[in-house]
């Protein structure tokens, strides 16, 4: 990666206030074409604060934000699409009972005749949603069926494919694995390969070191707002990354803490049931 | 949780593909509402064939109220498919209808002049409703209900200020009636061979007036910007809106259609009655619901058709009129009318399920 090279997205010293919590402090980071840059970080660290501001939902309330060099002023995502800064959420990407070309082409309709003559051409939409697919090697046989017939990871790949194919420059991928089973996400984080093989720059956000890892390029970790530095996979092992995204003391403190909870539990008597473990590790395992 | 994902059976290619066509015919919204349709034809056939149900004069008779119902009906869907209610309809049909009238009988207007100032009115309503919707984001159900008691009232008091009643008649003596009556009410005679005393079957243009409608709307759902953004609204506002669907002026234009389409249904109902009532259309808005419902549109929007509508409507036309063939007192009309409705939401929940789930 040559050092002389313009950042197609840069933060300086981006802060952000919610009334009286510092949701961001002094974060800066940037983003180089072709890359994949994870943004990593605890429930809580700022990352949602940090791509909200960066698709254009949030004005930051100090610092600087750049685009391909030039400071921008976002007031909505409409403004950061028009720089080709395309967001892709977990949740609203599609509309699961309306077809996949249906899906792929809303609010951006394909149309053919003149004025008020305008029909959307479905038959060629069709066929755009079937090669652009292909081309990020997904394979589907009907473009015409309900996106709920897809897997979440098929739904999050059509999602990203139509960003793609709208002319997105960036990628704001959030938390696109996080729902998803191994299987599914790994088709996620191949389909991200495949952009970024087009020249398209990302950044992933996840709370998971076992999807970011084998992807990024860099690493942007954020805790409590601030960031703990930006690095490359040569200077962050995964264990490394690991303890520093949770903090492996406070992961210790609660498997101490779940250890004599046990204890507890089974001295007192057999008719309370065990309790389970917090959901978001069995994740983290898989 | 990633284990449910993961362990769930991977189908073969053989079977969906054999699976496919069937698959497609279940995507359909309007299946459920065409082979309800036939089933209930064949069932009046059935009961009341040897007296006289399976005749052009019932056919006539039958599609005649399908239509009136049809044409609100294919609105309603349009309006339902985007995510909204509209109970305001059946108060629009009296409204449009009596304005037509009192301006032409009480105020000498020329018919055409009247039938124009109605349908701004009802435009004028329907844009009200939307923008209350819009800016409110009360839900649609609560605004028309309102809606529906205010325009109800306004029309009963207005007429009572006016005429000194709440009926009023005298419209088929005013200026214009004989070109207006041609385009809203004339009919084409058949001779019914049927029909021992040569009475022939008269089939009303509104049946016409319907299917034109029915074929814009699915033009425009299926084929248009406007069509995908309607589904994209009812699917999910939000997602549309991210995406730069103009959610709010969609939703605006939507209640102005389906208050145009009570302005038609008022129109046609006064010119071929030749009077209007203040309660004209009472209920019709819940029977447009009903309609579009067996038609396969769900009522959270976001999938539906404009043709499942018609063959929705012409299913309830056919049983209000069937049931009279068949010489059970037609009192008993709402029985059927309330339980095909919860029939068919039962089965379209089910196709629904089978075309939407994951694989």
């Amino acid at each position: 990666m040559s050092a002389d090279q313009t950042p197609i997205v840069e933060a300086r010293n981006i802060s952000k206030y919610f009334g009286g919590v510092i949701a961001l402090k002094d974060v800066s980071m940037e983003l180089r074409h072709g890359e994949v840059m994870c943004l990593l970080g605890d429930n809580g660290a700022g990352k949602s604060t940090l791509i909200k501001i960066l698709s254009g939902v949030h004005p930051p309330d100090e610092g600087e934000y750049l685009v391909e060099g030039r400071t921008v002023h976002f007031t909505s995502p409409r403004d950061a699409l028009e720089h080709g800064i395309a967001t892709v959420y977990q949740d609203l990407a599609m509309i699961p009972l309306m077809s996949i070309t249906r899906n792929f082409f809303l609010g951006s309709e394909l149309t053919q005749g003149w004025s008020f003559l305008k029909r959307f051409d479905i038959r060629r939409a069709n066929c755009i949603v079937h090669e652009e697919l292909r081309k990020m090697g997904i394979d589907i046989r009907d473009p015409a069926q309900p996106v709920g017939t897809l897997s979440g990871g098929e739904r999050q790949s059509v999602a990203i494919a139509r960003a793609v194919y709208f002319g997105a420059k960036v990628l704001i991928l959030d938390e696109p694995t996080s729902a998803l089973g191994v299987k599914q996400a790994g088709v996620v984080l191949r389909y991200i390969a495949q952009a970024r093989m087009r020249g398209i720059a990302v950044i992933l956000i996840t709370h998971n070191p076992h999807h970011a890892y084998p992807i990024g390029d860099r690493f942007t970790i954020l805790k409590r707002g601030r960031t703990l530095g930006t690095f490359t996979k040569a200077e962050l092992s995964r264990s490394d990354m690991i303890q520093m995204m949770s903090g492996g003391e406070e992961l210790e403190d609660l498997e101490r803490e779940l250890r004599e909870f046990r204890e507890q539990a089974s001295s007192r008597s057999a008719e309370t049931p065990s309790q389970e473990e917090p959901g978001g590790f069995g994740e983290e395992s898989g | 949780m990633s284990i449910e994902v993961t362990a769930g059976p991977s189908s073969s290619d053989e079977r969906l593909l054999r699976e496919s066509f069937l698959r497609k015919l279940l995507r359909r919204p309007e299946l459920g509402a065409v082979s309800g349709a036939v089933l209930v034809w064949v069932l009046f056939a059935v009961l009341a064939g040897d007296r006289g149900f399976v005749s052009l004069r019932a056919t006539a008779n039958f599609l005649e109220v399908a239509s009136e119902l049809g044409i609100l009906a294919v609105a309603v869907a349009l309006l339902m498919i985007g995510g909204e209610f509209d109970l305001s309809i059946g108060s629009i049909i009296g409204g449009a209808g009596m304005a037509v009238t009192i301006l032409s009988v009480e105020y000498q207007w020329n018919l055409w002049a009247a039938i124009g100032m109605a349908l701004l009115f009802s435009l004028a309503v329907g844009a009200i409703n939307g923008l209350l919707v819009v800016r409110t984001k009360l839900p649609s159900f609560i605004i028309t209900l309102g809606s529906l008691f205010i325009i109800r009232g306004v029309t009963i008091g207005l007429t009572r200020l006016i005429t000194g009643r709440t009926q009023v008649g005298g419209v088929k003596a005013a200026a214009g009636y004989d070109s207006a009556a041609s385009v809203f009410t004339s009919a084409i005679k058949i001779t019914d061979p049927a029909s021992k005393r040569g009475l022939p079957a008269e089939f009303s243009i509104s049946i016409l007036w319907w299917l034109i409608i029915a074929a814009l709307a699915t033009y425009v759902l299926l084929r248009t910007r406007p069509g995908n953004w309607i589904f994209g609204i009812g699917g999910d506002a939000n997602a549309a809106r991210n995406v730069g669907v103009p959610v709010s002026r969609m939703k605006v234009i939507l209640f102005m259609v389906t208050a145009t389409s009570a302005w038609l249904v008022g129109t046609i109902q006064v010119l071929s009655a030749g009077s209007a009532d203040t309660l004209r259309g009472e209920q019709r808005e819940f029977y447009a619901i009903i309609a579009v419902v067996i038609g396969g549109t769900l009522l959270t929007g976001g999938y539906g058709s404009a043709l499942g509508a018609v063959f929705g409507a012409l299913t309830v036309g056919m049983v209000q009129q069937g049931i009279v063939y068949t010489g059970i007192d037609s009192d008993w009309f709402m029985v059927f009318l309330g339980a095909m409705l919860i029939v068919a939401v039962l089965v379209n929940n089910y196709i629904r399920k089978r075309a939407a789930e994951v694989k």
